[in-house]
């Protein structure tokens, strides 16, 4: 194992962008994702690269757009009071249909919040963040392998469906060491971009970059032409881990940092004879729909691990009709759900559907 | 392991260092000495001292940190109580310093009296497997520019080399060349190579200068 490095998450996600191409970082500090500029500051002026410390978030992020529109890999990353002020940035690379690789390595909010984990900004992600019809693909890691191989997967995704991938992390995922197998990475180079803006060579129109439209009937044509595609990223992106849900009656869902919490808790249940186990989406969006309306053929309660108000529930109840009983299992602002909450949940579910 | 008056740890981010001195300041307390942890990371307001007051309070140790550690504000803020450290001679100190140039800048304010008084070790915690320190070269290059902003030249070095809870035996074994390169390279000893206690009976003979250390608890894999 001596080709393992022990990595912070947030170094994860630097050196996998470096891996996968990506020579061009865009970003302001902000805890707890600050390690990923710091690490770049290190790293690219060794390699050739572009560090640059933006004046603000809202800088860097159409510093991406500008990059993007040359069709190189590029990236921010921020915490999320810096991902709400680049929400703009985020609308208007939908409406370019610019690839880009975007980090939220989430505390708590709303507002200034503080400075701990947090998981509030699954709304801002799925649900957009920016003004206008678009979606973005949201990936949600819970381990830091996984933060480095999704960064890989997210730059790869962006640029075959050309649209914003975000890593939604939390800010335990960022500053939390394990073990990082960086050999494991597996990248596939950049596909060509004939839209891109990098010169004619006097064989064709120049392009544009742009997301103006002036005719309505044309903005509308291009608005349903990239919801076609957002159809293909739902069929063909959808990923997440199912744990112990052959049998189960009640199902966790969890993701990230509350997906670890789960798994000790679910385990202990199991010892007790209660038939649990859980869905870990591992794409927020698109959501692994079909993965729980199946769940709902076999479990009773479903509990939602998060570390937010409720926002995933309401996913988990939409793909499952609301058919099932509904549980919300949560800490917040800057707090984590410990394994004896979660099992207290389970346990009460288990004992629930007994009367 | 001899202790200074005040003994100084400093690395690059997860080298370990917070775990080395946490062990530092066990064993100087059990060996009966009156002594106090200070946590001068004035960089990263994740995983710090703090997170083992409950431990330090059962063992009678004394924290020095900033009110703010492990709070959602994000100051670079130090404790007034950090000038006991070079005003009561009476007490013995182990200063947890933070993980690179900037975090090192906490030390500069100390550092003539601490000089002056010279009755100190400056330790180095390295660990091979971290991304940035993973050959001589590049490690030399972080201790230095740590000794240029605190103001303190290095002492001595303590292997610390880990992969987190994943550590084997063999890891550490297959770090020890490179300790001894950067032994080498900065003309320094190999005080101690630190582990997970959990590791002693593998590695009990097979390395001269063993230091075994308790960890701090991970939240993250605890059990129910």
């Amino acid at each position: 194992m001596a080709d393992k490095v022990l990595m912070k998450g947030n170094e994860a996600i630097a050196e996998a962008a470096i891996i996968a191409g990506c020579r061009h970082y865009f970003g302001y500090p902000i805890t707890p994702q600050t390690e990923v500029a710091a690490y770049m500051a290190k790293k690219m002026p060794k390699i050739g690269g572009t560090f640059l410390q933006a004046e603000s978030e809202i800088a860097a992020i159409n510093m991406v757009y500008g990059v993007s529109s040359a069709g190189k890999r590029v990236m921010t990353s921020s915490s999320s009071p810096g991902i709400s002020l680049k929400g703009e940035g985020l609308s208007y690379l939908a409406g370019a249909d610019l690839p880009a690789f975007v980090v939220n390595v989430q505390r708590g909010g709303p507002g200034l919040g503080g400075i701990q984990p947090s998981q509030s900004d699954y709304f801002q992600s799925t649900r957009g963040g920016g003004h206008g019809d678009y979606r973005m693909i949201v990936y949600a890691p819970a381990s830091v392998q996984e933060m480095a191989s999704l960064t890989v997967k997210a730059f790869e995704s962006a640029d075959k469906y050309r649209m914003t991938a975000m890593i939604l992390a939390d800010g335990t995922m960022g500053q939390m060491m394990e073990p990082v197998d960086l050999d494991a990475l597996k990248v596939n180079p950049a596909p060509e971009k004939p839209w891109a803006t990098t010169g004619t060579d006097m064989k064709r129109e120049h392009n544009i970059i742009n997301s103006l439209y002036l005719k309505p009937e044309e903005l509308e044509k291009v608005n349903f032409e990239r919801y076609e595609r957002y159809k293909t990223v739902e069929a063909n992106e959808v990923m997440y881990e199912e744990y112990l849900m052959d049998d189960a009656e009640i199902c966790v869902a969890a993701f990230g940092i509350a997906a670890r919490v789960s798994k000790n808790a679910i385990n202990v249940a199991r010892a007790k004879g209660i038939k649990v186990g859980m869905i870990r989406p591992i794409t927020l969006w698109p959501f692994p729909k079909n993965v729980f309306k199946k769940a709902a053929e076999k479990a009773h309660t479903f509990i939602s691990v998060e570390l937010s108000m409720g926002q995933m529930i309401e996913d988990v109840k939409l793909s499952t009709e609301c058919k099932a009983n509904y549980v919300l299992c949560n800490r917040v602002g800057g707090m984590i759900p410990l394994p004896e909450q979660v099992l207290e949940c389970i346990e009460n579910a288990a004992k629930g559907e007994q009367k | 392991m001899d202790y200074k008056r005040i003994t100084i740890v400093c690395g690059h981010y997860g080298s370990g260092k917070t775990n080395v001195a946490l062990n530092m300041a066990y064993e100087q307390k059990e060996s009966g000495k009156d002594v106090s942890i200070a946590d001068l990371d004035i960089v990263n307001p994740y995983f710090r001292t703090k997170d083992s007051i409950d431990e330090l309070n059962r063992r009678g140790i004394n924290l020095i940190c900033s009110d703010y550690a492990g709070t959602n504000l994000d100051i670079p803020a130090l404790p007034d109580e950090m000038y006991s450290i070079t005003d009561n001679k009476h007490k013995s100190f182990v200063l947890d310093i933070g993980g690179d140039d900037r975090g090192a800048l906490a030390l500069g304010r100390l550092a003539p009296a601490i000089i002056k008084e010279n009755n100190y070790s400056m330790i180095a915690i390295i660990n091979m497997y971290r991304p940035l320190t993973r050959d001589t070269d590049s490690t030399v290059e972080v201790l230095r520019e740590i000794e240029y902003a605190g103001g303190i030249n290095f002492t001595a070095i303590i292997n610390n080399s880990n992969l987190g809870a994943d550590t084997t035996a063999q890891d550490v074994i297959a770090s020890l060349p490179y300790a001894e390169k950067i032994s080498k390279a900065m003309n320094l000893p190999v005080i101690a190579t630190s582990v997970n206690e959990k590791l002693k009976n593998e590695l009990i003979g097979k390395i001269s200068n063993l230091y075994t250390m308790n960890l701090q608890n991970s939240l993250i894999n605890k059990e129910c």
